[in-house]
């Protein structure tokens, strides 16, 4: 009995005492704390790479995290009540429901931590500010170039993460509006759903190929949809149909070298994460934060990816 | 445990001292994380921060509660956390899209998850399908029915005024200002004490336990094991629609996609209160100390700023140590039995 208490007891205090000293270490640097949508997403570990590279700059503390999926609202909630109990200097956060963490924002609010909004944003007056691409026009320029590259006539498919984050409803929006409203003689056969996983999103493609084999092309919304595309058009063996993506990794940027992805959209997720931790210190420091911080994005093909511009926002 | 032992005074008595001894080992682990935190940082041991891990550990808490009877019997429910969600998206049809009033969508979360339950029960138990198999083919449906229901929408509870009252709302705030504990942790607690009570007090719970150590006897005692055990299952179904409305409440909206891998928490937080997975044992108790555990440590860990990928190998680490340290609880009171 004795042994096996002291045998836990020993244990937590070991990991105890292990985290004290990270603890005691940031007693007079600025801390900010940034919640995201995701985490062990390539994106989002590009969001926390420009956060930390803003942090070393600026010379603060930035601690990021963020649930394992999109879903999981209840625990992002639990991440900002924590972060909001170690009373950060400034808050940054994507919110996955804005209508579920406004309490939590009302609390910083009322305890005079300035929260910045970054990615999707947060459908509130409460952030100082918004970094985050126009998803919108994103999309749009993805449609253009869609149109462009098959000839402004045909049939093509949207893959997309889901119907219900606003990420995913602007892009498909964005480039369905932008089709309808400049390309008459491009029809939209189909608009399906794959979570952003990559598997579900090779059968979705599959069965969108199989079902209209005179496709000409298909938009993947997301970084894991737009793997999904590539992979059922591989596997289906069409080499012909046109394959725009969105975001990079490393799966992605092979497909466009090696020709079966056509291009993608990148957004700037390592701008995203400067931004948005730039924007909490000048908050701190009482200076004036835009309410917009656009933080950008490009069509990128295998003609540009190497310039250093477009190279230094691709993720592996 | 008790089947070797010769008489039935000695077996009662090995029970209570196992179980008790089970409490405090969890007990003692929950107190050292809340000191070892509380030296750490000082935002730590604050009122507004205990009620923050109180809430935190309230749905898992739920989940959790529901999972134990389940365990105890010596099945497993995977279904529990898309079930949850399931549950608050009929709150959400009801509530919202019908315009019903609120107790209407409560009975009615509540009654759905119970028939849930009741239909895993009857799989396991008429049709003979492994708790594992049969609960994994309701969790996803239990998914997909929800995706469907909801028209793959969140659904909000705007039109309902006070419902997300039900779980952060405080009752307890006003009488004790000091210590706003949320309605949410109070129904955990409620839950949990007619968990306990019906585990120790009722055939139902004396049934539960006897088909988890030992089935065949039961049923050659001439028990009907079979319709026991769906009870059980429909129980766990009811408890698993009030976490249901306590997640809608708290989100203020019904969440379709949600709730996939939150029954790993749930069995995470059983099996750490010190409850066999292979059934016959387990306490109530335990599995709230379990959930609390597991919310302490992950806010802790969170006040501390330590990096989220070592939140995770910490809580892995956490539960194979406290699972280990029950085990060898186990054989020395087995050894000295």
């Amino acid at each position: 009995m004795f042994n096996r208490r002291t045998l836990l007891a020993t244990a937590s205090a070991v990991v105890m005492l292990g985290f004290a000293p990270m603890a005691s270490a940031q007693d007079d640097t600025l801390d900010i704390a940034l919640i995201s949508k995701g985490f062990q997403h390539q994106f989002w570990q590009a969001v926390n790479m420009g956060a930390q590279q803003a942090a070393e700059e600026l010379g603060v503390n930035v601690t990021f995290e963020g649930p394992d999926n999109e879903s999981q609202v209840d625990r992002q909630i639990d991440m900002l009540a924590a972060a909001l109990a170690r009373q950060p200097d400034a808050i940054g956060f994507a919110a996955l429901d804005s209508q579920a963490a406004t309490p939590l924002l009302q609390q910083a609010q009322a305890a005079g931590i300035p929260v910045i909004a970054f990615d999707s944003g947060v459908d509130s007056d409460i952030p100082l500010g918004t970094a985050a691409t126009n998803n919108l026009a994103a999309a749009a320029l993805a449609a253009d170039k869609m149109a462009e590259l098959i000839g402004g006539e045909g049939k093509v498919a949207l893959v997309v993460h889901d119907q219900t984050s606003r990420t995913g409803i602007e892009r498909r929006d964005g480039f369905v509006n932008q089709i309808e409203a400049e390309y008459p003689d491009i029809e939209i056969v189909s608009i399906q759903y794959g979570g952003g996983d990559h598997l579900q999103s090779t059968e979705i493609t599959k069965s969108i190929l199989l079902a209209n084999p005179d496709l000409k092309g298909i938009f993947g919304a997301n970084e894991g949809s737009a793997i999904g595309v590539v992979n059922g058009v591989t596997e289906l063996g069409r080499d012909d149909v046109v394959v725009i993506g969105y975001d990079s990794g490393a799966a992605q940027l092979d497909a466009i070298r090696s020709g079966t992805m056509a291009g993608a959209i990148t957004q700037n997720p390592v701008g995203i994460g400067y931004e948005t931790v730039a924007a909490a210190v000048a908050a701190i420091n009482g200076e004036e934060v835009p309410a917009e911080i656009d933080t950008g994005f490009y069509y990128y093909d295998a003609s540009n990816m190497d310039d250093p511009e477009i190279a230094a926002v691709l993720y592996e | 445990m008790s089947a070797t032992t010769s008489s039935s005074e000695r077996s009662l008595g090995s029970l209570f001292r196992s179980q008790g001894a089970q409490k405090l080992l969890a007990f003692a682990g929950l107190l050292v994380l809340l000191v070892g935190f509380s030296v750490a940082s000082p935002n730590f041991m604050q009122t507004a921060n205990m009620i923050t891990i109180l809430q935190a550990a309230s749905i898992n808490g739920v989940l959790a509660v529901s999972a134990t009877l389940i365990i105890i019997t010596g099945g497993i429910d995977l279904s529990v956390g898309t079930g949850m969600t399931f549950c608050a998206v009929i709150a959400g049809v009801v509530l919202t899209y019908l315009g019903m009033p609120m107790p209407v969508g409560i009975v009615a979360a509540i009654a759905a998850g119970t028939l849930s339950g009741f239909l895993s029960g009857v799989f396991v138990a008429k049709l003979k399908v492994p708790p594992f198999i049969a609960t994994l083919g309701m969790m996803l449906i239990l998914k997909g029915l929800s995706l469907v229901i909801s028209g793959t929408r969140p659904i909000y509870f705007n039109d309902t005024p006070g419902f997300t009252q039900i779980a952060t709302g405080s009752i307890v705030g006003t009488f004790f200002p000091i210590f706003p504990i949320p309605n949410g942790v109070v129904i955990l607690f409620l839950v949990a004490g007619i968990a306990s009570f019906i585990l120790g007090r009722t055939v139902l719970g004396r049934y539960a336990f006897a088909l988890g150590s030992n089935e065949e006897a039961l049923r050659l005692s001439g028990v009907n094991a079979d319709r026991w055990k769906i009870a059980v299952y429909s129980l766990g179904g009811a408890i698993m629609g009030v976490a249901g409305i306590l997640i809608a409440s708290r989100l203020n909206s019904a969440q379709p996609a949600l709730g996939l891998g939150y029954e790993l928490d749930a069995i995470a937080a059983v099996v750490i209160g010190g409850t066999s997975l292979r059934g016959g044992q387990g306490t109530i108790l335990g599995t709230i100390i379990g959930a609390l555990i597991m919310a302490v440590l992950l806010n802790g860990l969170r006040i501390l700023s330590v990096a989220q990928e070592w939140q995770t190998v910490v809580t892995g680490s956490i539960i194979i140590l406290a699972v280990y340290a029950d085990m060898l609880r186990r054989q020395r009171a087995a050894a000295a039995t």
